[in-house]
């Protein structure tokens, strides 16, 4: 059976069959690594190197600097060449480490013990967690020891494995899901050590029959089968792998954006976030190395490989043959949710995915028109927001008017722009408005915890704004 | 560095449908009532049409050529507007009429509030009911044709005479142009369903409403007879499956769709039972037009997750 769960969602070209069949392939790197030392939610890494130093592979390079942020961890042995900022695929400039490969990946000694994790304290499980450096690896780079340490563990409830990959074109988690299922399962048993009334749920779209069976055929292996582990087949549809409507598929639970996971019992974990933590806790290796997709009509063998994290795109490219023509659009991600890359020369972080070239850019052909207030932006919305009366508050910089359409809970998924029959770059406008209202709040320090405080400080804003601005916007 | 990327902000992929293809979807839809309006009333009809169509797309046109705008001719919505504007008018009106009502539609009432999108009333139902208050002898013009009676089935149900259901049905009666055939219209708003261009909820509910209205209010009770000769006259079929699902004018929240559609329902009541001329789909389809920012605003919405609490 399918969970459905929630209302809205698109069905864009999946494109996954290039690449599905395709086993991974390590690829060693060529080239100098560029570690980024803000590649996670939260506050940069703070360097724990410095230029000229001899590096191992699984050495910590830059230390998780406070409450929020992660280790960021060598993934070859060789010198550091330099700490200095370079760009990353998102256009952001981070500082980074940049480190020369000796190509002998000589691994730090402090790293591969294997370990059993029923012998480890809940704190021995977290600080493995943490040493390891693992981020969310759907996209989101959200430190996983903080995910993992929700304050009560007897709260949560649900364990949920994403591996929806509603993503057109990505098949990293899929392959993961055929070829090292044991290690996917080892880390939702870490996981579900730390919580003991929790039920582990593994989710995957139902167009993946092969990775539903191969799943259930490695809990029959591990013997897992009376484990409070269940397989959880999703109906196929995007962004049926965002955490609030997995959640709410799954439990029928909803969150918000003010909201997390653990206050609805649940900590969700993308597939690879799950298996970089069954390495990291029953194996002792830190995260070094991820799967990307590299594919597209533009590449000459689409592949999927597993490279080492600070690797070039650019390399990536070649070893997939390079292209077969000269690419309109170059994506690092997917298509729905990816950057445009102007250049290839930029490092693999965490929350890299695949890389995209594509010979005909289908948008730059798109001439937006005017909205006709089809409401099929509405009905795309897995929120439940009413895109096109916010992209009219974008265009008058109605800011008031785009939060009290609760602007800021859009999690920037493109439905609406896909959808859209006008061809209006809803989603863009939308992620400049959230950027200027973050941005916005941060200067004034609305953003309290304190929900009354804040509530305060939003109503007396509103009595002050004129009545007239807000209603002769509104339509 | 010879690499020229094109750079955009994602997603890097559309979907097919255009606002072409939903305005040629409306435009199919309603050839069947058109075709059998012509084939009912004769070629004289189709000239009707025709003046009605040309005018509009010449209207836009020439209009976005004065105030140098981007041409919108292909996108569809002239010739809807031009094609819905002409099926509401009877038979044998004379040509000026059909024209007159296309430059208002188009100039008036869509293109000075901004064009498509932007327009605050449906324009084809805006200029029809300019024309029937305007000309009123022209617009109530049904009788005079062979073998085709004078009253149209409403005036003879109000004025207590009988209506023959079955022809109503098919659209062997008289009234105007495209809104006889109440099978055609049928069929054409259930391909707008099939193909997702409308969605259920307003003419359901348009007509759901409608009906019960008319069972408390209209004398006869809950008879069947009178109910369903009420649905099939006058232009509450292609009101309903055509012009209450206008975009522009219709509200695009859920439950706005429903408020809206319940109002329609009652207005159009009200204007067939004590109005005093023809035409109550179009002035209730107008007066809920106005309605629609408000209905709007009060209808917003809950996002995900929100409900039952404050947007802080």
């Amino acid at each position: 059976m399918g969970y459905g769960g929630f209302r809205g969602g698109v069905h864009p070209f999946p494109g996954k069959d290039i690449t599905k069949e395709k086993a991974v392939l390590e690829y060693l790197p060529q080239g100098e690594l560029v570690y980024p030392l803000s590649q996670h939610i939260g506050a940069p890494a703070r360097a724990a190197v410095s230029v000229g130093d001899e590096v191992l592979a699984g050495q910590i390079l830059g230390e998780a600097d406070g409450s929020l942020s992660a280790n960021v961890i060598s993934s070859v042995s060789g010198r550091v060449r330099a700490i200095e900022r370079r760009m990353l695929a998102t256009g952001v400039i981070s500082e980074s480490v940049i480190v020369e490969n000796d190509r002998e990946y000589r691994p730090d000694p402090g790293i591969g013990k294997a370990r059993n994790p029923e012998e480890l304290t809940k704190e021995e499980i977290r600080t493995a967690v943490k040493n390891a450096g693992i981020v969310g690896l759907g996209g989101a780079g959200f430190p996983t020891h903080i995910k993992l340490a929700p304050g009560d563990d007897g709260a949560i409830e649900y364990v949920i494995i994403n591996g929806a990959e509603c993503e057109p074109y990505l098949t990293g988690d899929y392959r993961l899901m055929l070829e090292e299922p044991e290690r996917i399962l080892a880390g939702l048993w870490v996981i579900l050590r730390l919580f003991e009334k929790a039920k582990g749920i593994i989710a995957i779209e139902e167009d993946k029959p092969k990775a539903i069976e191969r799943m259930r055929e490695a809990i029959r292996e591990k013997g897992l089968e009376k484990a409070p582990i269940e397989l959880c087949a999703l109906r196929t549809k995007y962004p049926q792998g965002a955490e609030r409507n997995l959640i709410y598929a799954i439990t029928g639970r909803k969150i918000n954006s003010r909201k997390l996971p653990k206050d609805a019992g649940c900590i969700v974990c993308n597939t690879a976030t799950a298996h970089a933590v069954g390495m990291a806790v029953c194996e002792g290796l830190p995260l070094m190395s991820r799967i990307i997709t590299v594919t597209g009509d533009a590449i000459a063998h689409p592949q999927n490989f597993r490279v080492k994290i600070g690797t070039n795109y650019t390399e990536l490219i070649e070893a997939a043959g390079g292209f077969t023509c000269e690419p309109e659009k170059v994506i690092a991600g997917g298509p729905m949710m990816g950057m445009a890359l102007t250049v290839s020369d930029v490092p693999v972080t965490r929350t890299s995915s695949a890389l995209l070239a594509f010979q005909r850019d289908p948008v730059a052909k798109v001439k937006p028109g005017s909205c006709i207030r089809c409401g099929r932006c509405v009905k795309a919305c897995p929120c439940r927001l009413l895109p096109l009366k916010m992209w009219q508050a974008c265009k008058h910089y109605n800011l008031e008017l785009f939060q009290k359409l609760y602007g800021m809970d859009c999690y920037e998924c493109g439905s609406c722009t896909f959808v859209c029959p006008a061809r209006l770059s809803l989603t863009q406008s939308f992620k400049e408005a959230r950027m200027m209202v973050s941005n916005e709040r941060k200067r004034t320090g609305t953003l309290s915890s304190d929900p009354e405080k804040q509530d305060r400080i939003k109503g007396k804003a509103q009595r002050q704004q004129p009545r007239a601005k807000a209603g002769g916007a509104i339509r | 560095m010879n690499e020229l990327w094109n750079v955009s902000s994602s997603p890097h992929v559309r979907g097919f449908i255009g606002t072409q293809n939903l305005m040629f979807d409306v435009a199919l839809a309603l050839m069947p009532a058109a075709a059998f309006g012509v084939y009912r009333f004769g070629p004289y009809a189709l000239c009707v049409l025709l003046v009605a169509v040309g005018f509009a797309l010449l209207t836009e046109y020439t209009y976005e050529v004065c105030v140098e705008k981007e041409n919108t001719l292909w996108d569809g919505s002239a010739l809807v507007t031009g094609l819905l504007l002409g099926m509401n008018l009877p038979p044998l009106v004379p040509l000026w009429i059909p024209m007159l009502g296309s430059i208002f539609a188009i100039l008036v009432v869509k293109q000075l509030f901004g064009g498509i999108g932007q327009n605050v009333v449906n324009p084809a139902m805006a200029a029809r009911c300019f024309l029937l208050i305007s000309f009123a002898e022209q617009m109530n013009h049904y009788s005079g044709m062979d073998g085709i009676s004078g009253a149209t089935p409403l005036e003879s149900l109000k004025s207590g005479g009988t209506v023959d259901l079955a022809a109503m049905f098919t659209g062997f009666t008289t009234g105007s142009i495209g809104e006889i055939s109440t099978l055609a219209l049928l069929a054409g708003g259930i391909y707008l369903l099939i193909k997702k261009v409308i969605d259920w909820v307003i003419p359901v509910m348009y007509l759901v409403s409608f009906t019960l209205f008319m069972a408390v209010f209209g004398g006869q009770g809950a008879d069947p007879y009178y109910l369903a000769a009420q649905l099939c006259g006058g232009g509450l079929m292609i009101g309903a499956w055509f012009m209450a699902t206008d975009y522009a004018t219709s509200p695009v929240t859920e439950k706005g769709r429903f408020l809206y559609a319940v109002f329609l329902g009652i207005l159009t009541g009200i204007f067939r039972l004590w109005g005093a001329s023809a035409g109550g789909v179009s002035y209730a389809l107008i007066t809920a037009n106005l309605l629609v920012p408000l209905i709007e605003k009060i209808t917003i919405p809950k996002a995900f997750g929100w409900e039952g609490q404050r947007n802080g």
